[in-house]
């Protein structure tokens, strides 16, 4: 019958997955996890792009510990469950030594009981929401006080806004971020009724109502500006509203924390030239490291329009930093490794060192720029100093307490300043 | 926006034969220095650079401001010699900044942009307005005024009131008395007269008068002041009240053209053929995908990109829906529910097509100049053009396909076919070639569906996921087979969206309308509209 | 004759016995178990325990399949909206774990899930409360759905909402449904869901032991599913159910209330495939809002097409053999599965009208019609 030839076939594939991976032990593998299907395929595919230059240009330096690389390329095809099993077949099946991968803050979640109970390694690559700090994953995008609160501080201090539009899609990171935003604000002084908080689902594409309350919110007189940590697809509709709507960057200005430069790649800039973005990396930025990495990226990708953004760049400290723990560590076992992670400091690519602290998320700079009309940022506000990641907000009140370090003396990702426990590990 | 370029332009012309002779001989010699300070390009010096030149010049300086303004204004590299350069589709226009004499094209390494950010461009706005405030063009000075209401000045209303004598256009007349008006309303020393004012500025729908309003309502003056701006107030929010409700109704027609966009073509492949075409988003998305291409082949005819695309799309999506139906579709005719699977097969090989050929990224579509803007009634009250434009065209798709079905002899095969598909044969009508027709006539319309939504969303690969849930609500709430539904339904269903989202939020809304749509099948099984006769089954 | 093939498809279903297949499913169970705690990781014939959870949630999709099945193959009723009552399942069954979890959150609450906490709940909302009782969580499992199941039927039946439009309907049930749970004001953790779980009855999610475990109770709950089915279809109740999608109007004029039984039997489909979600959810870890997706409810439509509607055992093999296809295909061919995915449903439909099971039947039909007739030419 067709069940017995299924089941011998099943069998037999899950075999010979094993004999493949007896037989390629003498290379390292590096495990890719980025959805190249389905809803985010529009922005992990560029990733998963990057990490195979990444190996490609790692082999060509001789590899690792003597060892060429072998990227192992998965689809979790959008699918939150999917990116558990795919981890999970990574790690047991391909018996991979790191995995770089994820994008949104679920498909994160989703792998992390499986990471931590294989005791896998992963370099996650996208500016997130913070509270967390798992032993087996680096965060190597940036954290809310790496993104949100300097870009608030711009705002405030350099175009003296008053009234604050908190814009985003309803889900945990814009909730988050808003949160810390909204204590923030109003330890300076910022009153209820000078903050709009508005929510929408993934894919919104319908902002008419939404822009006409924020163009007249933002008529009654004081200067207005909208935060929005509005998701992928729903900007390019927003924006295009907003610029039809009439509304420039010099009247109410839009500083959007998920929008870089491959999203702005497709949309027609034209309209919305002065709007801001906060982020670690602008491709504009000139740099000697930058420009050897653009010009890389376009001979790998063999197209001369691709641009960079910054969840490559994290991506491409991440894979450094992880090549030189490595070589650090003489193993790529993952408890020496991570060990061998902690302080390593690698050149970012908008000039200065980036460094990877206890708490497993970087130090980086953080830069503003305004939106031009080629697709690009213009750089017009930065940190002076890097700044260092913060896994736990000290805006919210469950996680103001709480630090992490995963140097030798608390071994912790959660440990309690305040009843000196440990919360949550075993 | 474009005419207002071209009178800059023209505006400039004039200038630039009396100010060539000059430049070099008067430009004061701080100033030129200054000018040179301009290309160090630190963002912080160059607006007190500018604070200065704007404080010494008057409009001579007027094309450095603009160009600036604009993001043209460039120098060249050895001799900080500054340049405009223009940009229009993919060419470059080189000019000298001052006398807007052509120069030869200069390669990008030799010139470098002068920078600029919001709060440089929010400066020069407000001072280009201040010089155009006597502009030959009366739209100029409209324009000057309407930006200057923000922040009147002493300076600014001694300038206007000066300038009203002059002014003989009664447009800009009734701008300018409303700047004196506001004026008087604060600062008049007497209370009678300030009443007097606020009387008047009751008529007014200008944000900057309710905000004055607000204001002398909220700060202590004289009482009766303090009245009178009170019950102004009140007028003007009961008419910002009614412009409200009327600009929800336009968002939800505007959101209802869009359904109706969407549903129209499903309409004739599931409503009429009775295939539940899974793949009609995809439809929507090879539309919009030939946009992008119509685009990419000719850079230089943005404005015209859409004619183009309109009847290409059609040609495009309806010869893949006519493939299709003749290598899928025809052997499954009688089985509607296996349509369903392997429409679905087939939009996920859409998907992945697009993908591979195009990239997963999503695809730039510019939207021409004449969509882009508003139509401004009054100050609280404007239109989107774009989506004016997408309403009309939304309907006149619908009635063009309904010339079509009732009006021609295709349309009437289609209709045969449908009904009694043996009769039709018997009749000697070829079936085969109908079905192919009709099924490549619905794609082709989701495929011009795509070419508009083109202008209002993303160009990705997932385009069409996007709106086929809903245009299949739309079907069905309608009354499978029968094109007035659709509209009706596509409209009352937006509507009611727009209508709900104020009060519960933009989630909200859709669950409402859906659970809505589940209990009004209850209580009509076949839709508003049931299509009489014979079962759709 | 397209007449008769269906008939003695349809009479093959019903009457040959699922014992066979029950059978082979205890011995993979069994010989997968063994092959996990027994054997040496270096041994040829190890299971992974990755093959294990894999098997597991193949499992869990059977009896999701099987469910849909039921209500569509027997009854004629296309739910396009079954992901709902899966995931209301699997909702339930996952705030039971989250609240075992208890203080071992990042945040160290002893009442309140992590993502209340970091949301500033204050304290949990009544439709939480009793669900860190196992038994009183299993309940809920079942209730919810068939509440709603009971609810959407009991009005949609009644007003004889058929074909197309109740396809709709369910489609925009389980799309509402979608729509609410990523709202985070909800209470269900938004768009990340329910994860991050740690055990079950005192039992550690991690262990191999658990896993196992879980697998055994999938198949024991998929077998006796199936049986029970195969009980009810082939009884007299059952001949009125496929009379009724042989010719509902037919069936009411003979004096049946079809629509109760249609009420009874979506409910019964809808409590199946929330049971499916239950244990779907503790060997994949996570639920969230994707569940509810329409898209997902339409795929397991093809599951059973491929398989062959109207037989159980094809529905369960069309699920299986989907899913195998999707893991291999996504680990093999990254970048260009969906057009082996895509092909693959089109081919089937095409060549394959009845499914799987129905290339079964019509090999089996072809054999014994060559026995007594000539061959006819097949006319389709």
């Amino acid at each position: 019958m067709k069940i017995k030839q299924l089941l011998s076939t099943l069998a037999l594939s899950v075999s010979c997955a094993i004999c493949a991976s007896a037989i390629a032990a003498d290379t390292i593998k590096v495990g890719v996890l980025h959805s190249l299907s389905g809803t985010m395929a529009i922005s992990e595919t560029t990733l998963k792009d990057t990490v195979l230059m990444m190996v490609e240009e790692q082999n060509n330096k001789g590899g690792l510990l003597g060892k060429q690389l072998e990227a192992v390329v998965v689809d979790p095809a959008s699918n939150w469950p999917l990116f558990a099993e795919k981890t999970r077949e990574l790690l047991t099946q391909e018996k991979v030594d790191v995995i770089f991968g994820s994008w949104t803050s679920v498909s994160r979640k989703s792998v992390l009981p499986v990471i931590e109970e294989l005791n896998g390694l992963m370099f996650y690559p996208v500016q997130y929401e913070g509270e967390e700090s798992s032993k087996n994953i680096f965060y190597t995008g940036a954290a809310p006080n790496q993104q949100a609160i300097p870009a608030v501080d711009y705002l405030m201090n350099d175009l003296e806004v008053t009234r604050w539009v908190l814009a985003g899609t309803d889900y945990v990171y814009p909730r988050t971020t808003n949160k810390i935003l909204v204590a923030y604000l109003k330890s300076k002084g910022v009153s209820d009724a000078d903050i709009m908080i508005n929510y929408t689902p993934f894919g919104h594409s319908d902002w008419q109502s939404i822009v006409s309350d924020i163009k007249k919110f933002g008529s009654e007189g004081k200067k207005t500006a909208v935060v929005s940590t509005i998701n992928g697809d729903a900007n390019v509709p927003f924006y295009k509203e907003l610029g039809n709507q009439g509304i420039s960057a010099q009247d109410i200005p839009v500083v959007a924390f998920s929008v870089g430069e491959e999203e702005l790649s497709g949309i027609d800039t034209n309209p919305l030239v002065g709007h801001l973005a906060a982020w670690n990396y602008f491709q504009s930025v000139e740099s000697d490291e930058n420009s050897a990495f653009i010009a890389k990226w376009k001979a790998f990708i063999g197209d001369d329009k691709r641009v960079t953004n910054d969840p490559m760049e994290a991506t491409y400290i991440g894979f450094n930093m992880w090549a030189q723990a490595v070589t650090a560590a003489g193993t790529t076992a993952v408890d020496a490794v991570e060990q061998a992670m902690l302080g390593q400091t690698t050149a970012n690519l908008t000039g200065g060192i980036a460094t990877m602290n206890n708490n497993h998320h970087l130090s980086k700079p953080v830069l503003i720029g305004e939106i031009q009309d080629d697709g690009q940022f213009e750089v017009v506000w930065s940190t002076d100093s890097v700044v260092a990641g913060d896994a736990w907000s000290d805006f919210l009140p469950g996680s103001k307490d709480l630090i992490a370090d995963w140097s030798s003396k608390t071994q912790c990702g959660n440990y309690n300043t305040v009843t000196k426990l440990c919360s949550g590990q075993k | 926006m474009k005419h207002f370029f071209v009178i800059c332009c023209a505006v400039l012309g004039l200038f630039a034969c009396e100010l060539q002779a000059q430049q070099q001989t008067t430009l004061a010699s701080d100033t030129a220095e200054q000018l040179q300070q301009l290309t160090n390009n630190k963002l912080k010096q160059s607006m007190q650079l500018l604070q200065s030149i704007a404080s010494r010049e008057g409009t001579n300086m007027l094309p450095l401001y603009q160009a600036l303004l604009k993001g043209q204004l460039y120098y060249i590299k050895h001799s900080t010699q500054m340049i405009s350069v223009r940009k229009s589709g993919s060419e470059k226009h080189y000019s000298e900044l001052f006398s807007g004499a052509a120069i030869a094209a200069l390669p990008a390494n030799e010139i470098k942009k002068v920078r600029v950010n919001n709060k440089i461009r929010g400066f020069l706005r407000q001072h280009i307005s201040k010089l155009k405030l006597s502009a030959k063009d009366p739209q100029a000075r409209l324009a000057a005024l309407q930006s200057l209401l923000g922040s009147l000045t002493p300076e600014t209303i001694s300038n206007i009131a000066q300038l009203r004598l002059s002014e003989n256009n009664l447009q800009v007349q009734q701008l300018m008395d409303l700047a004196l008006t506001i004026d008087r309303a604060i600062n008049a020393s007497l209370a009678i007269e300030q009443v007097s004012a606020i009387k008047l500025l009751q008529e007014s729908l200008e944000p900057q008068v309710r905000n004055t309003l607000t204001s002398l309502n909220s700060t202590k003056t004289h009482p009766s002041v303090q009245k009178a701006a009170q019950q102004a107030l009140l007028k003007i929010e009961q008419s910002i009240e009614f412009y409200g409700y009327l600009e929800q109704l336009f968002f939800g027609l505007s959101l209802g053209s869009v359904l109706l966009l969407a549903a129209i073509g499903l309409a004739i492949t599931f409503g009429m053929m009775g295939v539940i075409n899974m793949a009609h988003g995809e439809m929507i998305m090879i539309g919009a995908y030939t946009t992008y291409v119509v685009q990419l082949l000719m850079p230089n005819l943005l404005e015209y990109s859409l004619w183009v695309a309109i009847p290409l799309a059609f040609i495009v999506s309806g010869s893949v829906g006519i493939l299709i139906e003749r290598c899928v579709i025809r052997f499954l005719h009688g089985r509607p529910l296996e349509t369903l699977l392997a429409t679905f097969g087939i939009s996920l090989i859409l998907q992945q097509l697009v993908r591979s050929i195009f990239s997963p990224l999503n695809r730039q579509v510019a939207s021409p100049q004449w969509m882009s803007g508003s139509w401004e009634i009054n100050p609280v009250f404007s239109l989107t053009l774009n989506r004016l434009y997408i309403l009309a065209f939304a309907l006149l798709v619908f009635f063009a396909l309904l010339f079509i079905l009732k009006k021609t002899s295709l349309g009437l095969n289609v209709r045969a076919v449908s009904q009694n598909r043996d009769m039709a044969k018997a009749m000697g009508i070829r079936t085969g070639w109908v079905d192919a027709m009709t099924f490549g006539l619905g794609s082709g319309i989701a495929g011009i569906a795509g070419v508009a939504l083109s202008q209002l969303t993303n160009v990705g690969p997932n385009l069409g996921q996007a709106y086929i849930i809903d245009s299949f609500m739309v079907v069905v709430f309608g009354g499978v087979g029968n094109l007035f539904g659709t509209l009706v339904a596509a409209f009352s269903l937006g509507i009611a969206n727009k209508l709900l989202e104020p009060s519960t939020g933009a989630v909200l809304a859709s669950i409402f309308v859906l659970v809505f749509i589940i209990l009004f099948i209850q209580k009509r099984p076949k839709g508003l509209f049931p299509q009489k006769g014979r079962a759709t089954e | 004759m397209s007449k008769l093939t269906e008939y003695f498809s349809n009479r093959s279903a019903v009457q040959s016995s699922v014992l066979p297949f029950v059978l082979i499913l205890f011995v993979v169970t069994m010989a997968c178990v063994l092959g996990n705690l027994v054997l040496d990781p270096s041994s040829m014939f190890y299971v992974s325990t990755y093959t294990i959870t894999l098997l597991g949630k193949y499992l869990c999709y059977a009896m999701l399949a099987l469910a849909v099945d039921i209500i569509w193959g027997y009854c004629g009723i296309l739910s396009l909206g079954h992901g709902a009552f899966f995931a209301l399942g699997g909702y339930a069954m996952g705030m039971y774990l989250m609240r075992q979890i208890g203080d071992r959150g990042v945040y160290g609450n002893p009442e309140l899930p992590d993502f209340m906490v970091f949301l500033d709940w204050q304290q949990l909302p009544w439709y939480w409360q009793g669900m860190d009782q196992f038994w009183f969580a299993m309940i809920m499992v079942a209730l919810v759905p068939g509440l709603l199941a009971f609810v959407f039927g009991w009005l949609a039946f009644r007003s004889r909402v058929t074909g197309v439009y109740l396809s709709i309907i369910t489609q925009a049930m389980t799309y509402a449904l979608l729509l609410a749970f990523f709202r985070n004001e909800m209470g269900f953790g938004g768009n990340n869901g329910l994860t991050d779980f740690k055990d079950i009855l005192g039992f550690s999610l991690q262990a191999d032991s658990t896993r196992i475990a879980l697998l055994i109770v999938t198949a024991v709950a998929l077998a006796a599913v199936l049986m029970i089915s195969q009980l009810i279809l082939s009884s007299r109740l059952g001949k009125v159910i496929i009379a009724i999608r042989d010719s509902e109007a037919r069936t009411r004029f003979l004096g049946y209330r079809t629509d109760h039984f249609k009420v009874c039997l979506f409910v019964y489909s809808a409590v199946i495939a929330a049971i499916a979600g239950a244990l779907y959810v503790p060997q994949v870890g996570i639920i969230n809002p994707g569940e509810f997706s329409p898209l997902n409810s339409i795929e397991i439509v093809v599951w059973v097409a491929i398989g062959g509607r109207g037989t159980l055992i094809g529905a369960i093999v069309g699920a299986l053999l989907v899913n195998y296809a999707k893991t291999r295909f996504t680990a093999i061919m990254p970048e260009v599965w969906l057009f082996a995915l895509g092909g693959l449903f089109v081919l089937v439909t095409l060549f394959l009208p009845r499914g799987l099971a129905g290339l079964v039947g019509q090999i089996k039909q072809k054999v014994s019609l060559n026995k007594t007739f000539k061959s006819e030419p097949q006319s389709r």
